[in-house]
């Protein structure tokens, strides 16, 4: 079975012939650009793609039929939070109230925006449990920075600048410490105790005078929720540095746990995890970023702010001169945000509950399944995800991990996170998310089983896989050491024809 | 819950299997002070009601207006074709693309993308995508520190304010020091780069890595780019050409200029305004600095089969390989936007992207002699390309008041550019192909309206 | 089985000394732990290296490792022919592979390195 398209497509390169296209924009007056002068302009034009309408569709559909996604079979990609995107979502944002609008148009014309987007910062703040929330960061990295660079600015605002460290567990995503790293900190790596969770000795070795702050991923990216977390933060906070949490899998504890009521200082949210605004095929995401109120001084600007008479405007340039700046141009991903907007909405607070009581059930039944075949490393309720392992497999077998993964492509499945958390041999990071059936728990549980059984009958099968793909496994080294980054082949009968 | 796929049962039969009574348990692991209580949200709102509230939102914002703004963000035509293929959502819904076995078809869109942002840039090398124009500027500023070990970077103040804010933020992080190369502020070159001020900043001892400037400039003027590559080079300093991608369909490009960066701002090939994103930042260098450049790229290779195919490549860059001795911590970016671009160049082919380019300029100076003979002249004498400053006296004024009248006038340079005194009575106004006749004579006639009774107002004073 | 004239350090660096110049590289447990080797990082020759500081960084698809001299002293010279074939680090780690000469500082460090024996030892208790 073949679970994407088979027909692999010339590059629009190779479809372009001199002539074909064109029609869509009228002629320009003659000498239109006559005022610019000659030393400006380009010497000679872009060789881009000349290709008629029929063409160009037919090409970009069946390239995406090429691509795995949501929309079409399971994605229980580990720390992604493959989730349904709902169609309303999108609708949303292409309302032409929303798309059309400049992003530098006058207070006066942009309401509605700036009305949804202060109801969102204020809905956020309440899941997170949060005082204040910036929507400006483009994806959870940019927010992690701007978090950092808040907690940077917060201890150098009380002339306290000996803090150069931040303490990040080893089974982090690897955002956490080059977001450190950008922000000028240095990386104290944590290890993991036994039982999964943060090794508390260690960390309290660890912490000190020269500790800005601590970045932790709560549940973690083994899928526990870090049962410590009081005695972390009330360690953190007592030698006078910051606690950042990862809200990479907020999924699991909507409703059930707000960080910053717990104690966090400050947190990221990736709207396109946990609220469901797509992935894209990589982006784009939004990473609002929620602080108490030791940092909502140093929120990058601009806020939304409600002035008395109900309406709205957006914090001038230089309005707050303790903001850490601008972490981008203009306000935000405001297309991103109409989609998180649209989906709390659709929820409401219960049905966000429903949400991670949902997510946290779903993992822990497929756990409960896929344990019958893999080591499943940690014997107590996972929340949203659990990591399984094919390490007893690869000892018995020779099959590894990536070849269940590739396997896995043959039945119909888009294989889970491998080989992350980097503290587990052999690791698959499984989270299937609140949206996904019991017959599609019960078929990918029933093929993960079926391939341990294969790699013990017949192990040639499944490191060879995948077989029904477009492809099969691809010369990685090669693209590294020889990098074809870009198409030169628009050379002589391919180029455009000229005007 | 509305997007639940669980029967009636299904929930007790996954707890029997998971062998707990009540999925509270689960939760077990929170400890009890720090579990919180239900989320003072609205109850869920069903779907027909959810989109009458999101239209009435839609509907508040004022969209109709005759628009002349730009500054970074331009009102451009998308061919139907384009928001077409991004619908579906085999794009949409997919994961960044890891598993390439199953990801060719966002892989092959990426590598396209690549392929044409570098034809029409000149340059070797294109990431796959950053956040926006102002991410993508700080990136290229950073890269300029690590391909020269030097940590000061000179920037006009000709590059779109929100692209320096941004830098500015990365900058502190990075340990980087950051100065402004001021504009010309009188005479045939003002308004841009001052380069005797550039001159002496990069001979004042203290080590330069990159100088950064923009073409067009954030008001509309053309730069000499070249001259600004000759001085950065002159400095060993590395020079970065902040980039407009339609007008790359005429303009000199950072290939033809020197420039060993480019970077900016996607959001006219094909992406709607959106009140500010998602965007599409572009970051391209020369080969011999591509160990530099930040992000993922994708390359072509060969599979098993000696089949063709495309797979992210130079990974080991990256931020989930390298951790905290990457060149960025950048994840997720901006794909989906990169595949509207392609879609966009694709779909309107070269000589209409000139055509754009060409009917923006022609609209430009339909308006420019209508403004003017409302009263509103021209401030610089630089060539410009679509974009321009008006002189208008008491122009925040006016500027809210055409507002009323159903004109947004542009945007008040003195809001947008402070600190410069020659720009106080300033509108920079801009037109795409997309101007009509009729909304530039909209904007003529109530500006002339507006300057007639404001001089009258003065005069009776006098 | 590893070369014995060679020393070794616990990072998976191998030294070869030669007269008051030294050649260094990885061995070829190091490299078939990174997996297929697309990229060396090398330092500026004239630069200067004091014993166990980092030299470079080795790349393979999907892993990184940072490499570190076994010996202080000047860079006399680095492998140029790693910046076009790479993979030379994998196929032949101890001769075509290499990585740097140095002119060495203090050859007396070499006695707190390890020698085959103990390397072997190292590496098969892995």
């Amino acid at each position: 079975m073949s679970v994407v398209g088979e027909q692999l497509q010339p590059t629009i390169f190779e479809l372009s012939r001199p002539g074909r296209g064109g029609g869509k924009i009228p002629h320009p007056p003659a000498g239109a650009l006559d005022r610019i002068p000659a030393s400006a302009r380009r010497a000679t034009p872009p060789a881009l793609p000349e290709i008629a309408e029929p063409e160009v569709v037919r090409h970009y559909v069946n390239l995406s039929t090429l691509n795995y996604a949501v929309d079409t079979g399971f994605y229980p990609l580990g720390s992604c939070t493959m989730k349904y995107n709902p169609k309303l979502n999108e609708w949303a944002a292409r309302l032409p109230g929303f798309a059309a609008l400049h992003p530098l148009a006058p207070d006066a014309a942009a309401q509605g925006t700036l009305q949804l987007l202060w109801e969102l910062e204020a809905m956020l703040a309440e899941i997170s449990g949060m005082t204040a929330v910036t929507l400006q960061p483009a994806a959870g990295a940019q927010g992690e920075l701007t978090g950092i660079l808040m907690v940077r600015a917060y201890h150098a605002s009380r002339g306290d600048l000996e803090r150069t460290e931040v303490l990040v567990p080893d089974s982090s995503h690897g955002t956490n410490p080059a977001t450190a790293s950008m922000a000028g900190f240095k990386t104290i790596t944590i290890p993991s105790a036994p039982d999964g969770g943060v090794d508390l000795d260690a960390f309290r070795a660890a912490l000190g005078p020269r500790t800005a702050a601590i970045m932790i991923t709560n549940p973690s990216t083994l899928g526990l929720f870090e049962a410590r977390i009081g005695e972390l933060l009330e360690a953190t906070h007592a030698v006078g540095a910051l606690a950042y949490m990862d809200g990479a899998n907020l999924n699991a504890i909507l409703g059930r746990f707000r960080p910053g009521e717990a104690g966090f200082d400050v947190m990221h949210i990736n709207t396109h995890k946990t609220f469901s605004t797509p992935h894209g095929g990589g982006g784009p995401g939004a990473g609002p970023v929620g602080v108490r109120d030791a940092l909502e001084p140093f929120l990058p600007g601009p806020r939304v702010i409600r002035e008395a008479d109900g309406s709205f405007r957006l914090e001038r340039s230089g309005e707050r001169p303790t903001s850490i700046g601008r972490v981008r141009s203009f306000f935000g991903s405001t297309g991103v945000l109409v989609r998180a907007y649209a989906y709390l909405r659709s929820h409401g607070g219960t049905g966000l509950r429903e949400v991670s009581d949902d997510a946290v059930l779903a993992a822990n039944y497929l756990k409960a399944l896929v344990g019958q075949a893999y080591q499943v490393p940690f014997d107590r309720p996972c929340m949203h995800e659990f990591v399984a392992s094919a390490a007893d497999l690869k000892h018995r077998t020779g099959v590894r991990t990536l070849d269940v993964a590739k396997r896995l492509i043959d039945k119909g499945y888009h294989p889970p996170t491998i080989y992350f958390p980097l503290t587990v041999e052999e690791a698959m990071l499984i989270e299937p998310t609140e949206t996904e059936s019991l017959e599609t728990l019960d078929g990918f549980a029933a093929a993960l089983i079926e391939i341990a059984r294969e790699a013990e009958t017949d192990p040639e099968l499944v490191t060879s896989a995948p077989h029904d793909a477009p492809v099969r496994r691809l010369d990685e080294a090669s693209a590294a050491r020889q990098p074809n980054l870009r198409w030169r082949g628009m050379t002589g009968s391919e180029m455009p024809c000229p005007d | 819950m509305p997007y639940g796929p669980h029967a009636a049962g299904d929930r007790a039969r996954m707890l029997e299997v998971v062998g707990v009574d009540s999925v509270d348990r689960l939760f077990d692991d929170i400890p009890e002070a720090l579990r919180s209580g239900p989320l003072r949200l609205d109850p869920p709102e069903p779907e027909l009601e959810l989109s009458a509230r999101l239209q009435a939102l839609a509907g508040r914002n004022l969209t109709d207006l005759a628009g002349f703004l730009g500054a970074g963000a331009y009102r451009h035509w998308t061919p139907a074709a384009v928001d077409q293929m991004l619908l579906r959502s085999e794009w949409y819904t997919a994961y960044t693309p890891y598993q390439p076995e199953v990801s060719q078809g966002t892989l092959q869109s990426i590598y396209e993308y690549q392929s044409l942002l570098a034809e029409l840039t000149a340059m070797d090398v294109v990431s796959a995508s950053h956040y926006d124009g102002g991410a993508a500027t700080a990136e290229a500023a950073l890269m300029t520190s690590r391909a020269t070990g030097r940590k000061r970077v000179l920037v006009s103040r000709g590059v779109h304010p929100h692209y320096r804010g941004t830098l500015a933020t990365y900058a502190a992080g990075a340990g980087l020091t950051v100065e402004d190369i001021p504009l010309v502020a009188q005479g045939p070159s003002a308004g841009t780069t001052d380069f005797a001020a550039l001159e002496r900043l990069l001979a004042d001892g203290i080590p330069v890595a990159g100088v950064v400037a923009a073409n067009p400039n954030v008001l509309g003027l053309l730069e000499d780019m070249p001259r600004v590559g000759e001085l950065a080079h002159g400095a060993g300093a590395l020079f970065v050409h902040v980039i407009e991608p339609v007008s790359l369909a005429v303009l000199a490009t950072p290939g033809e200029t020197g420039a060993d960066i480019a970077c900016g701002e996607g959001q006219p090939l094909g992406i709607p305004l959106q009140y500010g994103g998602p965007y599409l930042g572009i970051v391209a260098c020369r080969n011999a600095l591509v160990r530099q450049i930040p992000g993922r790229l994708v390359g072509l290779t060969r599979d098993l089969d000696g089949k063709r195919a495309f797979v992210m490549t130079m990974r080991a860059r990256e931020q989930d390989i390298r951790r905290e001795k990457a060149a960025s911590n950048i994840c997720t970016n901006q794909a989906l936007l990169a595949l509207a671009a392609g879609i966009y160049l694709t779909a309107i082919g070269p000589h209409g992207l000139r055509d754009v380019a060409a009917l923006g300029a022609a609209r430009a100076s339909e308006l420019e002699a209508a403004l003017a003979a409302a009263g509103a002249p021209r401030i610089h004498d630089g060539p410009y390309l679509n974009e321009f400053v008006v002189r208008v006296p008491d122009a925040p004024r006016v500027h809210a008041r055409l507002l009323e009248l159903g004109v947004l006038a542009g945007i008040p340079t003195a809001d947008l550019l402070p600190g410069e005194p020659a720009l106080d009575d300033g509108l920079l106004v801009c037109a795409t192909e997309v101007t009509t006749p009729a909304e530039i004579s909209r904007f003529a006639s109530a500006l002339a309206a507006e300057l007639t009774m404001a001089a009258g107002l003065t005069g009776g004073a006098a | 089985m590893v070369p014995v004239d060679l020393r070794y350090t616990k990072e998976h660096e191998w030294v070869r000394l030669d007269g008051d110049e030294a050649v260094v590289g990885i061995t070829a447990f190091a490299a078939d732990q990174l997996g297929d080797v697309v990229f060396v990082e090398l330092p500026a020759v004239g630069r200067a290296l004091a014993q166990h500081a980092t030299f470079g960084v080795v790349e393979s698809v999907k892993a990184v490792s940072d490499l570190f001299t076994p010996l202080g002293g000047e860079v006399v010279a680095i492998n140029d022919a790693l910046a076009g074939q790479p993979e030379l680090v994998n196929s032949d780690p101890y001769a075509g592979g290499w990585m740097l000469r140095l002119k060495v500082a203090d050859a007396a460090q070499v006695d707190g390195l390890l020698d085959a024996a103990a390397y072997e030892q190292l590496t098969s208790e892995g």
